[in-house]
């Protein structure tokens, strides 16, 4: 296969400054490098490629918008997204891992956490010496997690939890889990360290997407928290949705990836695989469905952008983050479907990456907000009326 | 240890050159450029050097605009200091080499690193003219490299093997792959190197000794040939390849 040379058909490239650039080329050349020679093989294994950890730490890939002194880039957040973007393009699993780590556990720590917390935590996780996970979702709330009912009561010498979790990403790996509990009947952040007694994180099994990722259940049975560990910047439903912000920003910009990488593969194939004596990619349904692709890709594209600019200059609005990830990740699906079929029986087989991507993108469409409740939320925005709650 | 590592901005080995309309130079529109492997090469090495030696690593390059982007590569990888030796107009190996020398000079490093050639022209010269412009030794594909008490010990990669050679400070040396692993440049060092400054002159003045007439384009390779699927074909196989084909 060709080396990879980007989806640009509207030169986006030329609102793109030169560190934004060289941010996606390190990262493009890292995912080929790196990621590509192994994915299929943990996909087929189902185990997350554990060895990228160290090497995406040293990189700087680990809550890379982070200041500095914690030992983070300091990125902006559009050379965030295509970082996201081109991690993505190797597997939403591997995107998986840096979105949780940097908008799911660095972000709160730094941004609710205790100075204690964050010197302890940040520089640790940014060299991804240490994993951390997010625990937000229930066996009973998933699109409703503000009726949780994972509990944590106040004891003199700290917190008692109690509760489970479930489809927590890096939990059955992490060193530390951002654990969200209901402490007076107010959403709390308590940070969990591995091997506390009475916590434990079975791996969930049997998963056909998101196969390069640990998924893991987390459970609490009188799981004693020192009271450093609750996170002291504030409590509510606000905080954990917060840092999905961070995280959905950064999967809008990662579903273009794994788009880009379905529509490179198709239109490669398309150009060489002979069918009626000519190139499938001379027949006009083909060119139709790579027409689509291109078209849907490069909208994505100028609204990551313009979205990301929005969020540099402090003025995005959370129902603009739903929006490009609503749209992005529902596109990207259609876009892995449709090449899957341009490469006809061939689509299926894992020499090519789109059957991989399709699959995983079944777990992007739902989790961080399913594709119905961010429609719910562009729909309270523009109607003014909420269908939930 | 002072170094300079002189480097170029090249179009991507995966890009389809096409010749532009004047017949002498290629279309450069909706080629992506990048920096020349073999200079990364030299880029990782001068680093290495500096980690091991203290010091500073200058990175040159003689060029248009369009050169800032591989230097501010370099600079994302480590190197202290770029310096765009400004011209937009073309130039043959000798002047590009003058105008790197007159550099040099001025700068008098301890090591200059060089890619053994740069991988759009090909043109192998530039290392070894700009060290025998500066009257300083030189060696060229160096596959392996020891710096020690003002002498560097070096191995050359040569047809079946390699070639030990020792020369003095201060030297010039031509990078080839293998010689090191090139690190990314870090997210971090790519944050720093928007502060560092990239300097900007004018390149020397060089006349021109070799001028460009044609671009031409490889003969496109004719169709294949398919003989049949089972062993019942190799007889004729080996006949072709000897009698046709002529490479048995
Ligand atoms: C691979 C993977 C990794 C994950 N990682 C994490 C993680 O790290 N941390 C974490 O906390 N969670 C994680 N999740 C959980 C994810 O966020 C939830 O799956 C998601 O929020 C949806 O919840 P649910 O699965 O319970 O679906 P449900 O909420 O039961 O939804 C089922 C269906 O009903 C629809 N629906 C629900 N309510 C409404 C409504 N009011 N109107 C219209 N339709 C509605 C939904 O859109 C969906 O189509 C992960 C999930 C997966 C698959
Ligand atoms: C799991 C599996 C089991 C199978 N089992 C069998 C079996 O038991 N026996 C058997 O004989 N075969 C079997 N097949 C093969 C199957 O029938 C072929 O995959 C199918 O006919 C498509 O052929 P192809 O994969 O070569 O795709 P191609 O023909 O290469 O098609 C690729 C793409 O080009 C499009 N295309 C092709 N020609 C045109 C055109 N003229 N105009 C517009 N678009 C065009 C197609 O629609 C498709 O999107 C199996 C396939 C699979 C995946």
């Amino acid at each position: 296969m060709p080396k990879f040379q980007g989806v640009d058909f509207f030169n986006i490239e030329s609102l793109l400054s030169e560190e934004e650039i060289l941010v996606r080329n390190t990262v493009r050349e890292f995912v080929d490098d790196e990621v590509l020679p192994i994915i299929e093989k943990h996909n087929r294994a189902g185990t997350f490629p554990m060895e990228l950890a160290p090497k995406m730490g040293e990189l700087g890939l680990m809550g890379a918008t982070l200041p500095e002194e914690y030992g983070c880039a300091g990125l902006n957040n559009v050379s965030y997204g295509l970082m996201m973007q081109e991690l993505e393009r190797g597997d939403s699993g591997v995107r998986s891992f840096a979105s949780v780590q940097s908008g799911l556990v660095m972000y709160p720590i730094f941004a609710f956490g205790s100075s204690k917390q964050k010197d302890h935590w940040l520089p640790k996780l940014a060299k991804a010496e240490k994993i951390g996970c997010f625990g937000l979702t229930e066996p009973d709330f998933g699109s409703n997690p503000g009726g949780m009912i994972t509990r944590a009561d106040e004891k003199s010498d700290g917190y008692i939890l109690n509760g489970a979790k479930m489809w927590i990403t890096n939990g059955t790996v992490a060193d530390v889990a951002v654990v969200w509990a209901k402490l007076n009947g107010k959403v709390n952040g308590f940070l969990v360290e591995k091997g506390t007694p009475g916590f434990t994180a079975p791996e969930m099994k049997g998963k056909h997407s998101l196969r390069a990722s640990v998924t893991s259940e987390l459970i609490f049975q009188d799981v004693h928290i020192p009271k450093e560990n609750r996170l002291p910047g504030g409590e509510g439903l606000r905080l954990p949705l917060s840092c999905l912000s961070q995280a959905r920003y950064g999967i809008a910009w990662g579903a273009i990836g794994a788009a880009m990488a379905c529509y490179d593969s198709a239109l490669n194939y398309s150009k060489t695989r002979i069918q009626f004596g000519r190139p499938i990619g001379s027949f006009q349904l083909t060119q139709a469905k790579l027409v689509h692709m291109l078209t849907e890709i490069t909208k994505g594209q100028l609204v990551s952008l313009q979205l990301g600019r929005l969020k540099d200059a402090g003025k995005v609005r959370f129902q603009q983050i739903s929006f490009a990830k609503r749209n992005n990740v529902f596109h990207a699906l259609e876009i892995a479907r449709e090449a899957r079929s341009i490469l006809g029986a061939n689509g299926i087989l894992d020499e090519y990456p789109v059957m991989r991507h399709a699959a995983n993108l079944e777990s992007v469409l739902t989790y961080e907000g399913t594709h119905e409740m961010h429609t719910l939320i562009l729909g309270e925005d523009i109607t003014g009326v909420a269908a939930f709650e | 240890m002072k170094v300079a590592v002189c480097i170029n901005h090249v179009p991507d080995t995966e890009t389809k050159i096409k010749v532009s309309s004047d017949g002498v130079s290629i279309d450069k529109a909706g080629v992506n450029f990048m920096l020349s492997p073999y200079d990364e090469v030299a880029i990782e090495e001068g680093l290495k050097i500096k980690e091991k030696f203290k010091g500073e690593v200058t990175a040159l390059s003689l060029g248009g605009d369009s050169h800032k982007e591989t230097l501010r590569k370099a600079l994302a990888m480590g190197v202290d200091k770029a310096v765009l030796l400004k011209d937009e107009g073309v130039r043959d190996s000798f002047g590009v080499a003058a105008g790197l020398a007159a550099e040099l000079k001025s700068l008098s490093p301890d090591i200059i690193l060089f890619g053994k050639q740069s991988i759009d022209y090909d043109g192998a010269q530039v290392g070894t003219l700009v060290a025998e412009m500066l009257g300083m030794p030189s060696a060229a594909v160096v596959v392996k490299m020891d710096v020690e008490d003002g002498k560097v010990f070096c191995e050359r990669e040569i047809e079946g093997g390699h070639e030990v050679v020792e020369t003095k400070l201060p030297a010039a040396f031509l990078a080839q792959k293998g010689l090191n692993e090139p690190r990314y440049p870090s997210l971090k060092g790519i944050m720093a190197a928007k502060n560092k400054p990239i300097e900007e002159k004018p390149a020397v003045a060089a006349e021109i000794r070799v001028e460009t007439t044609a671009m031409k384009k490889p003969v496109p390779k004719s169709a294949g040939k398919i003989l049949g699927t089972d062993k019942s074909v190799v007889p004729e196989l080996i006949r072709l390849l000897h009698e046709e084909a002529k490479v048995i």
